[in-house]
């Protein structure tokens, strides 16, 4: 998320991180607090939260099975993918690869990635400033052995280093008894994990039922654009979840919370179920530009209760007139995201025969009763019109002529709204062709009710 | 050069003023044959937008849409409706053999709305009528909507009131409505083609021929179109035959 100002994570006393608008104005990793407010004095600060590390962690690996069903958590920072299952599907490694680092950056993290036969020696190589993706075992212990001790975590790097070992590849050449008596069982059993000479089983994770994922903001923001460009953030992570589960949702709610102000929420209803961030993002859009926040944005939480299962559609071989055909759900959730939900319906037929109950609005594309009337008029007046009467003749911009009828209407005692009319089909001077009717009744009231068009 | 005007003849773009143009994407039939004798493609145009301009609502503006409308919604298209100045009656849709649940109504609360929504419709490939309703429109509104209806294949008309025929369109067909002597007359303002000087006249109420029978509620209209015409020979008595049983 990008802020105004530079900004900066600091753990005791210390930096953590900084970003690229903090290391311009010359501040580092690992430098004092102090030293860095007085290079910076704008400076946004924060300290460090690991319980929104582990969160984030988390959100990030139940993204990350939509490649592979076996994830497995290194804490704090790592995630293991067990990919040799995948790479068929997806293409190989360069492919997965560039999948997860395109998935990364619009979630909004920075990664690195590295690959190799063993989960042990893919971590090492994640956390060495070189990244490299490996697929030949063959070449594993070669590209080992220019590794730095760093990578290992072991805190004997100052042992290891004062008896003149710098790489991975020293520590392999030393004796193994001797390394084993002086620093322990542990550092030589993951160097055989390493190199797949042990076993290095791992507890792979499992995917939680619900989505549920927050993003706080840098700065406090009104702007639909701002609020959205964090959400897509959420949104990419929702699709990439979703995809683990093959599923979509039909209903999304968001939740904007504010300083002091209850949280406004925004919940997004679709006709059909949906995975793409895309699609979510543009019903969103229109929904954040409508809905007026009572005070700025602090933080944005996502949140899917239900989810179902969302089968692939294959591909046509030819030109895709027919698979957009298949996509009028999504027209009408673009419309209903700006016009609202009552806005945009279909019609259909009801059972009974008072006119004003024949048509009613239904949800475009459900199945529908065939039913037969008589000769009905296209349009039907919401409100049936009062039409004056000169010399037993009803006027509408003139003496109408009845051309037909009369058909008797009469139904409905039993819910109180009875209707006793005579229709008949007439002519207006300017030659519409009007659907009118005289009530039942001692008074003979004549109405408009409907045109023929 | 003849080596040229072939070549010219071959182009859908190009077309002789004395004739009417070829079109690449051939016309819905309208349903009446004499309107489809004077429409470029042989029925009403796909992919461009077309102007219907009624002297005012009732005189048979959705009539003469009813057939092109049926074969859209039979061919699993949706007929978008956008902003109609009263409800669509599921009924009168139904017995003109529009599939029901391939009609989608969409109510606007202002011009913008209006505008937007029928670029929305026109844009997706999901429509295969779109049919508007707006309050006032600019050229460039039209411009836009033009493009946006170049973009796919559907029937896209906009209604609007006889006034506007004075102004420039860039609709490719525009038709004004009238009545005369019991029936509709058409005017065609503007055409890809020779310009047509006299009004295509319709009968009033008449069952489209190439439905009648076809579909079961057919049967219905062509028996209440005899009752309507001796009707109206009757000379305004009221018809107690027709007690449309």
């Amino acid at each position: 998320m990008p802020s105004p100002e530079p900004c900066a994570v600091a753990e005791r006393q210390r930096l953590l991180a900084c970003d690229a608008k903090a290391a311009a104005r010359g501040l580092r990793t690992g430098m004092p607090v102090a030293a860095a407010l007085a290079l910076a004095p704008g400076l946004r600060l924060r300290e460090r939260d690991a319980a929104a590390e582990t969160e984030a962690l988390l959100g990030v690996a139940a993204w990350a099975m939509q490649c592979t069903s076996s994830v497995a958590l290194d804490f704090p920072d790592l995630l293991l993918l067990e990919v040799s299952g995948s790479l068929k599907l997806f293409g190989g490694l360069e492919k997965i690869a560039a999948k997860l680092h395109q998935g990364l950056t619009a979630m909004g993290y920075r990664a690195r990635l590295a690959a190799a036969p063993t989960a042990r020696a893919a971590s090492w190589f994640a956390r060495s400033s070189k990244p490299c993706l490996i697929a030949d075992a063959a070449l594993l212990e070669g590209e080992l052995t220019s590794l730095p001790l760093s990578v290992l975590q072991c805190g004997e790097e100052e042992v290891l280093s004062s008896i003149g070992a710098r790489s991975v590849g020293d520590l392999l050449a030393l004796p193994r008894d001797g390394l084993a008596r002086r620093l322990g069982q542990g550092l030589l059993d993951a160097l055989d994990q390493a190199l797949g000479r042990l076993p290095d089983p791992r507890g792979f994770c499992v995917l939680p039922e619900k989505f549920c994922a927050a993003i706080e903001l840098p700065a406090e923001a009104t702007q639909a654009e701002a609020l959205l460009f964090a959400a897509q953030r959420l949104l990419a992570q929702l699709e990439g979840f979703l995809a683990a589960r093959a599923a979509g949702t039909r209903r999304l709610q968001l939740n904007l919370s504010h300083r002091a102000a209850p949280a406004t929420r925004i919940e997004l209803g679709l006709v059909s179920a949906c995975r793409e961030a895309a699609h979510f993002a543009l019903l969103l859009r229109e929904r954040l530009q409508q809905t007026a926040l009572p005070e700025p944005v602090r933080s944005i939480a996502l949140e899917v209760q239900a989810i179902e299962p969302l089968a692939q559609s294959n591909r046509s071989l030819f030109s895709d007139e027919l698979h957009e055909e298949g996509n009028w759900p999504r027209l009408i959730e673009r419309l209903r995201a700006r016009l609202g939900a009552a806005a945009v319906h279909g019609i259909a037929l009801c059972a009974d025969h008072r006119p004003e109950r024949a048509s009613a609005s239904a949800e475009p594309g459900a199945k529908q009763l065939a039913l037969d009337f008589n000769l009905r008029p296209f349009w039907l007046l919401a409100q049936p019109q009062a039409l004056e009467e000169s010399g037993s003749v009803p006027c509408h911009h003139g003496p109408l002529k009845l051309l037909a009828g009369p058909e008797r209407i009469e139904s409905g005692w039993w819910d109180g709204a009875d209707a006793a009319r005579d229709y008949f089909i007439a002519r207006a001077a300017d030659e519409a062709l009007l659907w009118v009717y005289r009530e039942r009744s001692p008074a003979g009231a004549w109405y408009l009710h409907g045109i023929f068009s | 050069m003849p080596g040229l005007a072939a070549e010219f003849d071959q182009h859908p773009g190009i077309w002789r003023g004395s004739e009417l143009a070829r079109t690449a994407c051939p016309g819905i039939a309208s349903g009446f044959a004499t309107l489809d004798a004077e429409l470029p493609g042989g029925g009403w145009p796909r992919g461009v937008l077309t102007e219907i301009l009624p002297q005012h609502e009732g005189i048979g503006e959705l009539r003469i849409l009813g057939p092109a409308l049926a074969q859209l919604a039979s061919q699993g298209k949706f007929i978008a409706w956008i902003a109609p100045p009263y409800l669509p009656y599921a009924p009168a849709l139904a017995a003109a053999g529009i599939d029901l649940p391939r009609v989608l109504i969409v109510k606007t609360a202002n011009d913008d709305d209006s505008l937007w929504a029928t670029e929305q419709a026109l844009r997706s490939a999901v429509c295969g009528g779109v049919l508007a309703w707006p309050r006032a429109i600019r050229f460039a509104q039209l411009r836009r909507l033009q493009l946006a209806a170049e973009g796919g294949r559907c029937l896209a008309v906009l209604f609007r009131p006889t006034a506007a025929a004075r102004e420039p369109s860039p609709a490719v067909l525009r038709i004004a409505l009238a009545t005369a002597a019991g029936g509709l007359a058409l005017s065609i303002l503007k055409r890809r083609g020779a310009p047509l000087s006299r009004p295509i006249f319709l009968p009033a109420l008449s069952a489209p021929p190439a439905a009648a029978g076809s579909s079961p509620t057919s049967r219905f209209d062509a028996h209440v179109v005899d009752s309507l015409t001796s009707a109206a020979a009757a000379a305004g008595s009221i018809s107690a035959r027709l007690a449309l049983a």
